[in-house]
């Protein structure tokens, strides 16, 4: 890897019963995946409420990616079907302020796709730097 | 203002091997709110957690953040540890620098960059954490076990034994599951029926078990202590408590062509039928696919010989309801289906048999009364092929079979080929095999005294291919350690079928929101420290619904399933989890938006009467959470159009605390 090239910052939303986990599970195999992305924990993916991604963008997030349970095995039953209408909604809102469509993605990672979630991590951050540096929705008053 | 402690730890080289450690305490140091900052080579050790204990009292802090392994490993630990400091534990925030970083990233520069931040995530986080108490909620003393095959049987035996009531739900007429089926066990060869029917027995004569033979669970609601499980009772046609188990209209049934799947479909019962002779409980089920009677209306014939008048034609499927504490998981597994292995001529020729089907045809109970006969001929079988891992281990071929190692089979091989070997002296016996896998307590002597004692011959090598030609099955399989192509006139060919989790198991787990891997096995709450146990508090894993096993597996880890029922029935409340929804009845406007994304019931509406400004009063609509049946998902925080929905310990502001730390 080049010493200058460009790094994207990437927030990642996971849900603590299936895409946490296997998170981890990444980790305890030792699969790696670029430090660009930075993980918060929500109990579920339904609690990321679309301003945490709006404000992610606002201060200079170049992707946002939701892992949550795969359809049919949320941790509370029907979470995960309330975030994938959600972001659909909210990535074709974004899409159409400028904000690429493959900047914002929703993947389901269960607890014991470690695998998946490096290679989703790996696919997703190599994706948001072939796009380059998010400009859109950013607020230049966070930039000192 | 917070005071807050920072304690970075080392995880012995686990995380300073690739973050620096000392840098990441010192980076910490003057972010707001932050009066210590600390690292220790292992913080969870008994002097780390000595050392944030006296970090707590000697700075007055108010809260700190652990930058550690995951949370899901020792946020617990860290939570306790600030109790006994005096601190509220919902106040301990955990920045994961092992599992999400040291051991994701290889250099250091790049690792203790991360960990910076993810440590500046979470100090933004608790600046904001709030006190939080958890609820108690009562504990119902009653568990349940699903499924009632080896599994069931000893975890029920197990809890029922420490005084607790327990129901066991199966959906066969008889508990008894596929050790029932089995002729003999490794690696002691004692009779499988000799040891498994006297704990069925055991069973039924316990007054703390019930058994809902013939039955499914359809519903469940409820949370940890506090289950509400329906159980559907399907109509079995016959009455239980009446039943004296004689058998007779078994006998008089004119409905004599009924593949018996007991027998794998070898042979035949009657539509009204009794699984096997030692069936708990002992009731005879009418099967209303075949039943004349129920189909047209037309013979009457069980009625008719039944001298205690137990037969009832117009049963209705039923539903019951029960409260239970704790739910364990027992439901089992099956071979997987031959369909897809069609170049061992599964469906061509009756002579390829499943491995479970030879259990059958050796077990005196079975089609044959023990005598090995070819099922085409009933010829005694001279040469017999077995071929190893029929879709085990197929990582090639993952869409015909499984990627996992069913693990029994290698075992129950050896066993079959030397049981065939003692009780035949004539017949050939050959195991076509990839590896031999016997780990296990005498298992690898068991194994050996199959080759050296029985001269069984095993061949290294797969079998490509058999076709029935002449009455015969032409075997051509390769011995990759003599480099040969072989072929072999066989009699008899038995597969070992890999093994895979009961079909019920999926609908099962959706249920109890309980999860699974990919290959539809449950997944335990730590695969290491707490294998019995699923990530959903209050359902346990007994058995093969958790991965492939044994028999001293499955009873062991039933035994270890009902010491933990047992822990948790021995409680008589319950902490929840204080991480739940609050509104705040100033700002709701009472559209009820968030009682109809709560997966729980948990959000009502109250009519409240608020004082205005002017001194007046005003009646306003406004949600109000139970917080003993909330979850804490977080659904409604997002429904909630005026925002007054808020997540404890998971809070807006919170949240956007964390994403400004890492977007900086």
């Amino acid at each position: 890897m080049q010493m200058n090239e460009y790094k994207p910052l990437i927030v990642a939303f996971c849900c603590n019963w299936c895409s946490y986990a296997g998170a981890d599970l990444a980790g305890n195999n030792r699969l790696s995946y670029p430090a660009d992305v930075k993980i918060i924990r929500v109990p579920c993916s339904c609690r990321v409420n679309p301003m945490f991604i709006l404000r992610a963008f606002q201060k200079g997030a170049d992707g946002v990616i939701i892992c949550g349970c795969h359809p049919g095995d949320c941790h509370y039953t029907s979470g995960n079907y309330y975030t994938r209408r959600r972001m659909a909604l909210l990535f074709s809102m974004l899409e159409f302020l400028g904000i690429e469509r493959e900047r914002t993605r929703v993947e389901w990672v269960s607890a014991a796709e470690g695998a998946k979630f490096a290679e989703t991590m790996n696919d997703f951050a190599e994706t948001v730097a072939a796009l380059g540096e998010n400009k859109r929705l950013e607020d230049l008053r966070c930039k000192k | 203002m917070q005071r807050i402690g920072v304690f970075v730890c080392h995880c012995g080289t686990n995380i300073a091997g690739t973050v620096d450690v000392k840098a990441v305490a010192e980076a910490l140091k003057f972010e707001p709110g932050v009066v210590v900052s600390t690292d220790y080579q292992y913080m969870c050790s008994q002097a780390g957690q000595e050392m944030i204990k006296e970090a707590i009292i000697e700075n007055k802090l108010t809260g700190i953040v652990v930058c550690s392994c995951s949370p899901r490993m020792h946020e617990a630990t860290f939570r306790k540890t600030a109790a006994a400091a005096g601190l509220n534990p919902y106040m301990v925030e955990i920045a994961n620098i092992r599992e999400q970083c040291s051991w994701v990233h290889k250099d250091i520069p790049t690792g203790t960059e991360k960990a910076i931040i993810l440590g500046k995530a979470a100090i933004a986080k608790v600046n904001l954490n709030a006190p939080l108490t958890p609820g108690e909620s009562p504990v119902t003393k009653r568990a349940l076990v699903i499924g009632g095959g080896i599994a069931g049987i000893q975890t029920a035996l197990d809890i029922a034994d420490a005084g607790f009531p327990v129901d066991i739900v199966e959906t066969k007429p008889t508990i008894g599951g596929k050790m029932a089926q089995l002729d003999k066990t490794f690696p002691t060869l004692d009779c499988a029926a000799c040891i498994l029917t006297p704990k069925m027995v055991d069973v039924a004569t316990n007054d703390k078990i019930r058994i809902f033979s013939y039955s499914e669970v359809s519903e469940v609601n409820g949370f940890v202590g506090n289950f509400d499980v329906t159980i559907k009772r399907r109509a079995r046609y016959v009455k239980e408590d009446i039943c004296t188990g004689c058998g007779l209209c078994t006998e008089k049934c004119p409905q004599k062509k009924v593949p018996n799947e007991f027998n794998l479909n070898m042979d035949n019962r009657r539509a009204i039928y009794i699984p096997f002779a030692q069936a708990v409980p002992k009731v005879a089920t009418i099967d209303p696919e075949s039943c004349t009677m129920l189909k047209t209306g037309k013979c009457g014939v069980c009625s008719k010989v039944c001298t205690v008048g137990a037969i009832d034609y117009n049963a209705k499927d039923e539903f019951i309801t029960e409260k239970y504490g704790a739910i364990v998981v027992a439901t089992g597994f099956n071979p997987i289906s031959m369909d897809k292995f069609d170049e061992y001529a599964y469906s061509q020729s009756k002579d390829v048999i499943t491995s479970l089907e030879l259990e059958r045809l050796m077990n005196a109970a079975g089609p044959t009364g023990g005598t090995l006969l070819r099922p085409s001929d009933g010829e005694h079988p001279h040469t017999i092929v077995f071929v190893q891992c029929v879709g085990s281990r197929c990582d090639s071929c993952a869409e015909k079979g499984k990627e996992y190692c069913s693990k029994i089979c290698c075992m129950y091989t050896a066993k079959h080929a030397m049981l065939i070997r003692d009780k035949y002296p004539d017949t050939d016996v050959y195991v076509f095999y990839i590896d031999v896998r016997t780990p296990g307590k005498n298992f690898d002597e068991f194994y050996r005294r199959a080759v050296e004692e029985y001269g069984v011959h095993y061949i290294k090598g797969m079998v490509g291919k058999v076709s029935p030609e002449g009455g015969k099955l032409k075997v051509r399989a390769s011995d990759l350690i003599d480099g040969k192509q072989l072929n072999i006139d066989a009699d008899l060919v038995v597969l070992a079928a890999a093994i895979e989790p009961d079909k019920s198991a999926r609908p099962l787990a959706t249920m109890l929101t309980a999860s699974m891997d990919t290959n539809d096995f449950f997944t335990e709450a730590h695969p290491k420290l707490r294998p019995v146990e699923s990530p959903t508090a209050g359902v346990y894993l007994s058995g093969t619904c958790q991965g492939p096993k044994d028999i001293p597996e499955t009873v062991s880890q039933a035994g270890a399933a009902a010491s933990m029922v047992i822990a948790l029935l021995c409680k008589d409340k319950l902490t929840g989890n204080p991480c739940v929804a609050h509104s705040d009845e100033m700002m709701c406007n009472g559209c009820s938006t968030c009682e109809k994304v709560c997966p729980y019931g948990a959000i009502t509406y109250i009519d409240k009467e608020f004082r205005m400004p002017d001194r007046t009063t005003k009646v306003r609509r406004v949600a109000q959470v139970n917080e003993a049946v909330c979850q804490g998902c977080g659904a409604c925080t997002v429904a909630c159009m005026s925002g007054a929905m808020d997540l404890k310990g998971f809070t807006n502001k919170q949240i956007f605390a964390e994403v400004d730390a890492i977007c900086k």
